[in-house]
């Protein structure tokens, strides 16, 4: 009983905070001076002021904050996104549209970074002071420090253009001609340096907590033991130790998804990768409201039920969570 | 030196492509996709309810419209195989091509010519263009005649590139809002040389050649793919690599040096005139300093455009003068030219009585127009008018629509701009002086500038048929203006097409670059 009641409790909360983040970021987008109709007309190269004033018409631009409020939630209650100004579509399909492109390309590289941060991580441990540790340290740093559309151009120049092993932009060849595998190793190769551009920022964060968290865990008294009782040094790091010390990497991993879909952003427009994050960066730069609140109803949703999940799997596997509040 | 005789070489092939259409030694191939980029996703594709170079290049190749232009600023055939403007400049007579069709087999009649006329009137954002049409009569199915209020020669360059679309009827008069209308973007059935195979937003915009053009022969290629990509670092790698075979309005000086000196790839600053671009710095004559003609000839005097020709721009753009695109006819070079001049700027100052104290005269804020690549001349501009005694603060400005809302209230005293004259004076330039236009929105009088005169010279060119005489009225603006200096103008904008040497007829020979159609652009392997 006490389950459903936290359950019920938590999806209340997340509810609410669907629809606060909803009504401060349509409060917040108001409150900038200019809207969608200026860059309308910027994209048309300029605009007769009766136009301008009609599409602030036909958009609800000219009724008071209130109002475009009201209906506007009134319109989300009702799980309508409303319908794109710049775009000239309904925001659902349009960020559906672009969905699973990001999902490819975040899912990847995050899958990326934790496997080759987690696999670094544990090497530079077992040798904190070796130079192959030293060598993990300046590149995960390098990695973090570089601003990602630098490293991305980077790789474009590298292997597009001097060795071009890989395309510039875009997801697909649309001249390609071809069945399925066809394509799906045209998308793989796409894939490629977005993917790592991307995971490049997370690798540092995945390869240092890994080592730290490894190196406190070598140290612990049970990894003792188990060495005490004469298992193999790899078997100590692999069997006992990795096991412990992966639980806060895999906690960061979840906290950063919000930030992999951030980063998609930069690494978005650079290779021209058509997903969720170039949509984001064009609708804020246009002022297209009901786009961007689509967008931000949709991270938000997948931070939320990320965060529910995570709380009940915690709850799931570690008994001392349970009965918190 | 290796830059110059590039240029120099590109030009003469240039020279030669447009006397000829195509060069003299190669015969244009039919077949081939030819793969374009696009900067931005268009926001629909029917470029009579959109304008923009966005749309534009899409657009202009699903849909014809009645007149095309060569280099030479001369109308040419297009869906209109001849016209006629009757003697008191009234009414103006399309005969259209008598086997063309829509994409869907629907012949293209007058009254297609009619309706497109009404909505572009109703819907595109540059009124101007087609405000004193009254009516279209439509005597017989290949002949349309627009009947006028009043003379109106920009007329006839309202017609050409992507302005005059010609749409179906029986398509867009179902009685659906033509704006939000679902064919703009998905079964688009247009009237130009290609038809639309897909688009996809945010990706790319593929289409293929219409086989029943009425053009025989024409289109040369098979496909177009216009590829959406908004980095302008990755568009030049993907040419460099060939992914890409075309790409244009390229702006980025480093950029269009950088591809100069690529192999295989030739770049011309050629084919821009109708979209006519122009960086200025604007004043706003209403208000503080300002106000006072003297201290904006001072401003003009203390500027050094050599150093932003050479220093930012790095040799890629030419010098403007006036409002109007130096590729037009109606340029009038003759104007003062406001050479760098410190001690005439200082006397200006001073007799506006604006005396040097303490080495400083007066305040003023620059805001700093939210346009990628526009920072550097901000910066120049502030460090040379602190050699007068002007001190400029300049003000960031998060985006365009907050940078918008200050120029359409003129809550501002200086910015750079950048301003299309978008072929005839009519729809691009007068809007930026007409005192009947002050503070309507972003890219009007937002200068407050009022000069009776001005009007008038505007009026009377708007409305001038001879040639000759409309050259000579928009010359004395012109020079009224560069007097008055509510602009200072700056250069043209250094737009440029980045051309792979496998295309043949690139879209540099005529004044709308791909806002205009690619029926004659054809792939050589």
């Amino acid at each position: 009983m006490d389950f459903i009641r936290t359950i019920a409790t938590r999806l209340f909360y997340a509810v609410s905070l669907l629809l606060a983040v909803l009504v401060l970021n349509f409060t917040l987008i108001h409150l900038a001076p200019g809207d969608v109709a200026d860059t309308i007309a910027q994209s048309m190269g300029g605009a007769d002021e009766e136009i301008l004033d009609r599409i602030r018409a036909d958009y609800g631009l000219d009724q008071p904050f209130l109002i475009q409020l009201g209906s506007y939630m009134a319109r989300v209650l009702r799980f309508d996104l409303g319908y794109s100004f710049f775009y000239s579509m309904p925001v659902t399909e349009l960020i559906l549209q672009r969905l699973p492109a990001t999902l490819l390309l975040v899912f990847l590289a995050q899958l990326l970074a934790l496997i080759v941060g987690v696999v670094l991580g544990v090497i530079s441990a077992r040798r904190p002071n070796g130079m192959l540790s030293h060598f993990v340290t300046f590149f995960a740093l390098f990695g973090y420090s570089a601003p990602v559309f630098w490293t991305g151009i980077l790789l474009l120049i590298a292997f597009s253009l001097k060795i071009q092993w890989f395309p510039v932009a875009g997801m697909r060849d649309v001249t390609l001609i071809g069945g399925f595998w066809a394509h799906f190793w045209d998308v793989a190769r796409h894939l490629v340096l977005p993917v790592i551009t991307l995971s490049s920022i997370f690798l540092a964060l995945y390869s240092r907590l890994s080592r730290a968290t490894m190196m406190e865990t070598l140290g612990s008294d049970y990894v003792r033991t188990a060495k005490a009782k004469g298992l193999s040094s790899r078997s100590v790091v692999y069997k006992h130790a990795l096991k412990n010390a992966l639980s806060p990497v895999i906690t960061l991993a979840g906290l950063q998804f919000s930030a992999v879909v951030s980063g998609a952003v930069l690494v978005e427009t650079v290779f021209a990768w058509p997903g969720l994050g170039t949509l984001a960066f064009q609708s804020i730069i246009a002022r297209d409201t009901p786009t961007i609140l689509g967008i931000l109803f949709f991270s938000a949703l997948m931070v939320i039920v990320g965060n529910l999940l995570t709380d009940f799997a915690l709850r799931a596997v570690d008994p001392r969570m349970r009965g918190r509040g | 030196m290796k830059h110059q005789l590039k240029s120099f070489l590109a030009a003469t092939a240039t020279a030669a492509l447009l006397a000829s259409g195509v060069s003299a030694q190669e015969t244009p191939k039919a077949g081939g996709t030819l793969v374009v980029a696009l900067t931005g996703t268009p926001r629909v594709l029917n470029p009579a309810v959109q304008s923009g170079i966005v749309t534009g290049l899409p657009g202009a190749q699903l849909f014809a419209a009645p007149l095309r232009y060569d280099e030479g600023w001369n109308p040419q055939p297009y869906l209109a195989k001849s016209w006629e403007v009757s003697e008191d400049g009234l009414n103006v007579t399309l005969h259209l091509q008598e086997d063309a069709t829509f994409h869907d087999g629907e012949p293209i009649k007058s009254s297609d010519i009619a309706f497109s006329v009404k909505i572009i009137q109703q819907y595109h954002p540059f009124k101007s263009m087609f405000a004193p049409v009254t009516s279209v009569d439509t005597p017989d199915e290949h002949t349309a005649i627009l009947n006028l209020a009043h003379p109106h020669p920009a007329l006839m360059l309202a017609m050409s590139g992507q302005l005059m679309s010609i749409i179906p009827e029986h398509i867009y008069g179902d009685g659906q809002d033509p704006k939000n209308h679902p064919r703009n973007n998905e079964d688009v059935v247009g009237s130009g040389p290609f038809k639309l195979v897909e688009f996809k937003p945010g990706e790319h915009v593929i289409m293929e050649r219409y086989d029943g053009y009425w053009e025989d022969g024409l289109p040369y290629l098979d496909r177009i793919v216009a590829r959406i990509i908004p980095d302008s670092s990755s568009r030049t790698i993907a040419l460099e690599n060939g992914e890409l075979h075309l790409s244009t309005f390229e702006a980025e000086p480093t950029l269009v040096n950088r591809m100069m000196k690529a192999d295989g790839i030739s770049v011309s600053g050629e084919g821009y005139g109708g979209i006519g671009p122009i960086d200025w710095l604007a004043m706003n004559t209403t208000r503080g300093p300002l106000k006072d003609v003297r201290v904006r000839q001072a401003i003009a005097y203390a500027i050094d455009k050599n150093f932003i020709h050479k220093a930012v721009l790095r040799g890629t753009a030419k010098d403007a003068l006036t409002g109007v695109h130096p590729d037009s006819p109606l340029y009038n070079a003759n104007v003062n030219a406001y050479d760098l001049d410190l001690d005439k700027a200082n006397a200006l100052l001073d007799e506006a009585g604006f005396p040097m104290e303490g080495g400083k005269r007066f305040d003023i804020t620059m805001e700093l127009v939210p346009f990628p690549g526009y920072k550097p001349q901000t910066e120049y501009i502030k460090q040379a008018l602190s050699k007068v005694g002007i001190n400029v603060t300049i003000e960031s400005v998060p985006d365009f629509p907050s940078w918008a809302k200050l120029m359409g209230t003129m809550d501002f005293d200086m910015t750079l701009d950048s301003v299309y004259n978008w072929g005839d004076p009519v729809i691009g330039v007068n809007r930026t002086y007409m005192s009947s236009n002050i503070a309507k929105g972003v890219w009007s009088n937002t200068q407050g500038y009022s000069n009776a005169r001005v009007d008038e010279l505007l009026d009377l060119a708007a409305q001038e048929n001879d040639q000759e005489k409309r050259k000579a009225l928009y010359a004395e603006f012109q020079e009224i203006v560069n007097e008055e200096v509510p602009i200072y103008y700056l250069n043209a904008v250094p737009m440029h097409t980045f051309y792979s040497n496998k295309v043949g007829n690139p879209p540099i020979g005529g004044i709308w670059s791909t806002s205009s159609p690619m029926d004659r652009v054809w792939l050589k392997e």
